[in-house]
């Protein structure tokens, strides 16, 4: 039973995505010229959620790729909300005054995000006014905390991200007089979600990383070939700083129970995320609120169960870590993937293939005659099968998915393998886990025309 | 690759030629003043340098020469026949779809072929003939009619079965044919011996050859040509011609003034294979196989094959680029589909070896026509390049007809279809014209149907009321850069898409033009016209008139408010334009002419008028927006909309007056249709269009207006015989022999330009006369359209090609517009055309090579005009008075 090219095709493009940012837009020309997206399910549902949108309130754009594990529920409020979070963060006082009054009197709001969504990415209705609550006492506290400063991006990220994993907890712990809602928030508070989200503006590019998701700068060197720059630190146990930081902060009689099998607690592989309360609240903390909860919760054996050797929580934070970096017309693309890429393939693979993929080139050498006998049908015969190498190049219109094609089907030379594309797509849902995760991939290219121009201002 | 193959292929035969060539000049001329690459210093000045010692170089030079010209110099930058001219496959074939392109490729045939003679140049011509192969019905239609085109001619030409097919080339794999053309006398030569025979015969006729040297610049003075620049000196020249091929663009964009030539390179990709085991003859026939995009001819003994892809490298985009250069190699991935084509149609040469693919850069035109003629701007400059990938076909004719121009001050042929002032800067921009060569490259062997029309650098003239037309279903062509709407396709009906809609034979718009053509009868319609050419004249005294009178054949001493038709004529009497022209004042005129007539026009009075400051020519074509009402209600809905009569008695027929129409005031209105039906023309000053667009909707939904295109518009006219410019009327025509008597006012009291010709063919005749004919037995659902350039025969004799041709609504009859010529019987001459000539004939119309019984007419139906209004209607009055 194989999966024709076709049908492969339609399994690989279901979730594609293409940006393309409007290029006379005559305010801001801007530094990225759009993005590729798509995503390839290995859970049922799939756990992984992305998101992508333009700040109009202050200027970038933002991209992230979020990893879901207990289930999708918190990945997917991170997808919605924490962009929010950000674009607040980073905005001056005065709009933020001209957005709550609005909000006071009733009037329209300005818009603050303009979202590229699949149209398969969902928000969720009934949580909205919920979500919007919250948002609006993280910005009424911003507003009387006026430092006056101008806003710091690196700090506007980590804030976003705490505040919103504090939203959550508290959410949960408050619970909703509503019984879908009150175990909406409960199950986001529960389950846990990577984040990795790039903030481009200009030249300037910020990665904030919570998690194990990975960011990576593809750089075209002089001579034409790619090379990969990694802009995130993966918060697991091969990440020495991050065991380092985790045993700094709990006694040392926890040091061997802190990290085992490479696992949070033996538990968790992600050393950073949002939810996962179950490393983050006190014993009694979770006892009451799972005791109180609806009985969905009270039934579910891993809500109920208490990580062993669980002495000083939190043992989990959703801090992310920055990194900041201007772009420099080499540059050409970033891309920002769940572990699932990261697993099958190695990162220089990944700028090499992106990086061909989006300038043309196949590299594959021109066929030269020279001084050799060649007949036409020997011509002909090597013509059709070159091209028929190539095809699987212009069957993708989009990097993401001809990534997943690579990273799904590549044999052991490199090259795509048809056959093994299809067994790996055909895997029944129960199997598919077991062989490969969910995969999410971002490719964000940018105008280095636009960065060039950036260059020589200076 | 480019300098590889220069060894491989030429090289031998450029040792033996240019030793020759070089020591018949020095024996021409004793102190070899000539020749020598460099030690010779250029002249200080002569009559006419010209750039470029390609074939159309060498050409130019050739015939100018022969003309009589003697202070020629030639510059090449390398050497000669080094460019393109080295390169090309060398195959001279006749059969082309335009009458003029034919001319010219029939003519160099006749050239190559006694060249040999004329000069010892060993030009390797060998008459091998070519098989134009088609794969489908639609291509065997194209075929035929081109068959019927060169027999006319008197070139040998058949439509052959595949069986024939196989029987003249062994090699071919008939099975996927339907039938194929065969030209007996197509030849193949050596292209750069051709070229260098063409040198060594101009040069014996004292034309200077200098190589290695560059041309920077040309010097323009008070708009004229006065000098070149180049890496070895100035020359001073009265004439320059650039024959730059790819580089002609540059070139002209050099100087200060800028010369628009508007050619942009591809890259040109065929094969050369080692002679097969047994060597293919040197008389075998050249294949062309537009179906599979190739063409094949023998070559030493084993075969050259190239083709036009459908996907074209274009190249030198940003100009000349080294590196540009040095990456033309070969690339056997590009060439893949046209190899496949190859051996589906000789599969037996699956086991032939491969020489060498050669990457050879060729240049193309907007429009796949050559570029020739004098610079509208620069007097003396004159270009010939863009040759499309048929330089060996053209360049013989094509030189010809450029030197006859600079001698004579016109060619002996109508080439208003190649000339470069069809262009104007707006065909200039290299993004343009990249994007336009992707599309024309592929062109060159896609079937081409009746009203084709580019799909690239389209949307770039429009008028402000593009967007709602195309709101509401329109369906648009281009001219001259215009979008200009063909028909609108009501809502809720289906029209075939593009490729689909392809048809010889009833095209799928026919009801919904049908319908239009029916309102425009009946009720009214609005055409938007603004594309249309808009000059205005004007003069602090008399100047205005006095020049106007001297440069057009109508008496425009009319009083102010009345709108004349009338020719602009050259000393020959033929029209350079056909416009209308209202006397705005005592002072000013406003001139309208159709639209490719922008540059050419405003040269042409430019060139005419004199340097007078107080008599003043402005182009307010992009002022005016215009909207045609059609129809017997147009009276009602303009009546309404300004509050004033509009009736016969209070605006004649041929009359403008500035009126308010809506809110908007100002808007100018002449009662002319360019249909022959009643109504208006409205020229709006843009920021009004919306505007008056709008309220003529409005006002006009009662009197059940509806919008139209052109296609309606073209229906109505020709139904009506009204000869349009550049379709039915050229330079060769005058208003003599088209019957407009009537715009031409002999006795206007004063002198006007080609009044002698036409006092002339008063007395004596004319030799062609513009007839209609209305197809008898064709059955418009079942039989091919007739498109234009259809032979006339005449009692079973040929007596001229159609013009244009349009399906009548009203007389539910195909009319093709036409001349008829009388040659004698015997000696073929050329005889006056009598009235009673054109009565007295039976004729047949050929639609590829199909016969049509037609009924051929001197004047237009006057059944069509039953309907007419008014009494005093001059726009039509004039055809019945004769």
């Amino acid at each position: 039973f194989y999966l024709t090219p076709p049908q492969v095709n339609s399994i690989l493009k279901a979730n594609e995505y293409s940006f393309k940012v409007p290029e006379f837009d005559g305010k801001n020309v801007s530094s990225v010229l759009g993005f590729d997206s798509n995503q390839l399910p290995a859970n049922a549902p799939i756990e992984d959620r992305r998101s992508a949108a333009t700040c109009l309130q202050t200027r970038g754009m933002l991209l992230g790729v979020f990893d879901g594990h207990a289930g999708c529920a918190c990945a997917q409020a991170v997808s919605e909300r924490l962009f929010y979070y950000i674009a607040v963060s980073l905005l001056p006082h005065e709009t933020l005054l001209e957005i709550e009054n609005a909000v006071e009197s009733g009037r329209a709001l300005l818009p603050i995000l303009q979202w590229h969504k699949h149209p398969n990415d969902y928000f969720s209705k009934e949580a909205s006014k919920l979500y919007f609550n919250s948002l609006r006492t993280y910005w009424q506290e911003l507003i009387d905390l006026n430092s006056g400063e101008t806003t710091d991006v690196r700090e506007a990220l980590i804030n976003a991200f705490k505040r919103l994993d504090n939203d959550i907890s508290l959410e949960a712990q408050v619970g909703d007089p509503n019984s879908f809602l009150n175990y909406l928030v409960l199950r986001v508070a529960f389950s846990g979600s990577t984040a990795c989200v790039a903030h481009v503006d200009g030249v300037d590019l910020h990665v904030a990383n919570t998690g194990d998701s990975r960011a990576m700068l593809g750089v075209q060197e002089e001579d034409g070939s790619w090379s990969a720059v990694t802009l995130s630190y993966d918060h697991n146990a091969q990440n020495e700083h991050e065991v380092e930081r985790v045993k700094m902060e709990h006694p040392k009689s926890e040091e061997k129970s802190l990290v085992k099998q490479d696992r949070l607690l033996g538990l968790l592989m992600p050393f950073r995320a949002f939810g996962d309360v179950k490393f983050k609240w006190s014993i009694e903390l979770q006892k009451r609120v799972v005791e109180s909860g609806p009985d969905q919760l009270n039934d579910n054996e891993y809500t109920k169960f208490i990580p062993p050797n669980y002495y000083t929580p939190p043992y989990l934070t959703a801090e992310p870590e920055v990194i900041h970096h201007r772009l420099r017309p080499q540059d050409k693309f970033l891309v920002l993937a769940t572990d699932g890429l990261w697993e099958t393939m190695h990162r220089q693979d990944v700028a090499r293939i992106v990086g061909e993929y989006l300038t043309g080139v196949h590299h594959q050498q021109p066929i030269a005659v020279g001084g050799y006998k060649v007949t036409l049908g020997q011509m002909h015969g090597l013509l059709t099968e070159r091209r028929a190498r190539i095809s699987s190049v212009f069957e993708d219109q989009n990097a993401a998915t001809h990534l997943i094609r690579h990273a799904v089907g590549n044999n052991e030379f490199g090259t795509v393998d048809h056959e093994r594309l299809s067994k790996m797509l055909s895997l029944p849902e129960e199997l598919a886990r077991m062989y490969r995760d969910d995969i999410t991939i971002i490719v964000v290219q940018f105008n280095s025309h636009v960065i060039g121009a950036y260059q020589n201002e200076e | 690759a480019a300098g590889m193959f220069l060894r491989l292929l030429s090289d031998i035969q450029w040792r033996a030629a240019h030793p020759k060539w070089r020591r018949m000049t020095g024996s021409q001329r004793s102190t070899s003043t000539t020749a020598e690459p460099h030690p010779l210093s250029l002249p200080a000045q002569a009559q006419v340098v010209i750039c470029g010692g390609g074939i159309v170089g060498t050409s130019v030079a050739y015939h100018l020469s022969k003309m009589g010209f003697k202070d020629i110099v030639l510059l090449e930058q390398g050497r000669l026949a080094a460019g393109t001219t080295r390169f090309c496959a060398g195959i001279v074939s006749t059969a082309r779809p335009m009458s003029i392109e034919l001319k010219m490729a029939h003519y160099s045939n006749k050239l190559y072929q006694q060249l040999e003679q004329e000069t010892g140049v060993q030009t390797g011509y060998m008459k091998t003939g070519s098989i134009s192969l088609a794969q489908t019905q639609d291509r065997l239609i194209s075929l035929k009619r081109i068959a019927s085109s060169l027999n006319v001619m008197g070139i040998p030409c058949e439509i052959i079965s595949p069986k024939k097919v196989s029987q003249l080339h062994p090699l071919i794999n008939i099975h996927d044919l339907v039938g194929a053309m065969y030209v007996p006398e197509d030849a193949l030569v050596s292209s750069a011996n051709v070229s260098l025979a063409l040198a060594t015969a101009a040069s014996r006729n004292g034309v200077q050859i200098h190589e290695r040297t560059s041309v920077s610049h040309v010097t323009i003075q008070k708009g004229r040509v006065t000098g070149v620049e180049t890496d070895r000196g100035r020359i001073q020249c009265e004439y320059f011609v650039n024959c730059a091929g790819q580089w002609a663009y540059e070139l002209g964009h050099s100087g200060e003034e800028p010369v628009h030539i508007p050619v942009h390179a591809c890259e040109h990709f065929y094969l050369l294979t080692h002679p097969l085991q047994e060597p293919l003859s040197s008389s075998l026939p050249t294949i062309v196989d537009p179906d599979g995009r190739i063409y094949i001819r023998n070559w030493q003994g084993g075969i050259l094959s190239g083709g036009f892809e459908k996907n074209p490298k274009p190249l030198f985009t940003e100009g000349r680029n080294q590196l540009e250069i040095q990456n033309l190699q070969e690339d056997w991935d590009h060439f893949g589909p046209l190899l496949s084509a190859l051996l589906r149609r000789m599969p037996g040469l699956e086991a032939l070896q491969i020489k060498q693919l050669v990457n050879c850069p060729e240049s193309f035109t907007p429009d796949m026509r050559c570029i020739m003629g004098e610079s509208p701007t620069a007097r003396g400059y004159f270009v010939l390049a863009g040759m499309n990938s048929a330089g060996i076909s053209y360049g013989g004719g094509a030189g010809k007809y450029l030197a006859e121009w600079i001698v004579n001050g016109y060619p002996s042929e109508n080439v208003w279809p190649l000339d470069l002032k069809r262009f104007g800067t707006l065909q200039s921009s290299r993004t343009f014209l990249r994007h336009r060569v992707m599309e024309v490259m592929p062109l060159m062997y896609d079937l081409k149907v009746p009203r084709w029309d580019f799909q690239t650098g389209r949307q770039l003239r429009t008028s402000p009321l593009y967007d709602r037309l195309d709101a509401q279903g329109a369906r648009w062509m281009e001219k001259h850069g215009f979008e200009r709407v063909k028909y609108f396709v009501p809502p809720g009906s289906d029209l075939l898409d593009l490729d689909h809609s392809k048809t010889f034979y009833k095209p799928d718009w026919f009801d919904i033009v049908g319908a239009e053509v029916k309102c425009c009868k009946e009720a009214v319609c609005v055409i938007d016209m603004s594309s249309f050419t808009k000059f205005e004249i004007s003069s602090t005294g008399d100047q205005a008139l006095e020049n106007l009178q001297y440069l057009f054949s109508n008496d425009l001493d009319v009083p102010v408010g009345h709108v004349v038709h009338t020719g602009m004529l050259n000393e020959q009497g033929g029209y350079e334009n056909d416009c209308s022209i209202a006397r705005l004042s005592k002072r000013s005129f406003f001139m309208i002419s159709p639209t490719d007539q922008q540059v050419h026009c405003w040269a042409w009075l430019k060139n005419h008028l004199p340097d007078d400051s107080n008599l003043v020519l402005e182009d307010v074509t992009w002022k005016y927006t215009a909207l045609n009402l059609i129809g017997p209600r147009a009276v009602d809905v303009l009546s309404e909309l300004s509050y004033a009569p509009m009736t016969a008695e209070h605006f004649p027929s041929l009359f403008c007056k500035e009126m308010s129409v809506g809110y908007a005031n100002g808007i100018r209105v002449m009662s002319i249709t360019h249909t022959g039906e009643p109504g208006f023309v409205l020229y709006i000053p843009i920021e009004y269009a919306l505007h008056v667009y709008n309220e003529v909707m409005n006002m006009g939904q009662k009197y059940g207006i509806r919008n139209a295109g052109y296609y309606a518009l073209r229906s109505l006219r020709i139904e009506k015989f009204f000869a349009f410019w550049g379709q039915d009327l050229d330079a060769f025509t005058t208003p003599m022999e088209c019957g407009r008597e009537f715009q031409v006012k002999l006795d206007k009291g004063m002198e006007f330009l080609g009044q002698e010709v036409l006092l002339e063919q008063k007395q004596n005749g004319v030799y062609k006369r513009f007839t209609m004919f209305i197809l008898e037995d064709h059955d418009t659902d079942m039989d091919l359209w007739p498109w234009w350039g259809e032979p006339i025969f005449r009692n079973g004799r040929y007596v001229g090609k159609t013009t244009s041709s349009a399906y009548s609504y009203t007389l539910e009859r195909h009319v093709c517009l036409g001349f008829v010529h009388h040659f004698d019987e015997q000696t073929g001459e050329e005889l006056v055309v009598t009235t009673d000539f054109i009565n007295q004939g039976e004729y047949e119309i050929d639609i590829a090579g199909q016969r049509f019984q037609a009924k051929a007419k001197l004047y237009p139906f006057s059944s069509l005009f039953a309907q007419r209004r008014r009494k005093d209607d001059m726009e039509l009055s004039g055809y019945q008075r004769e």
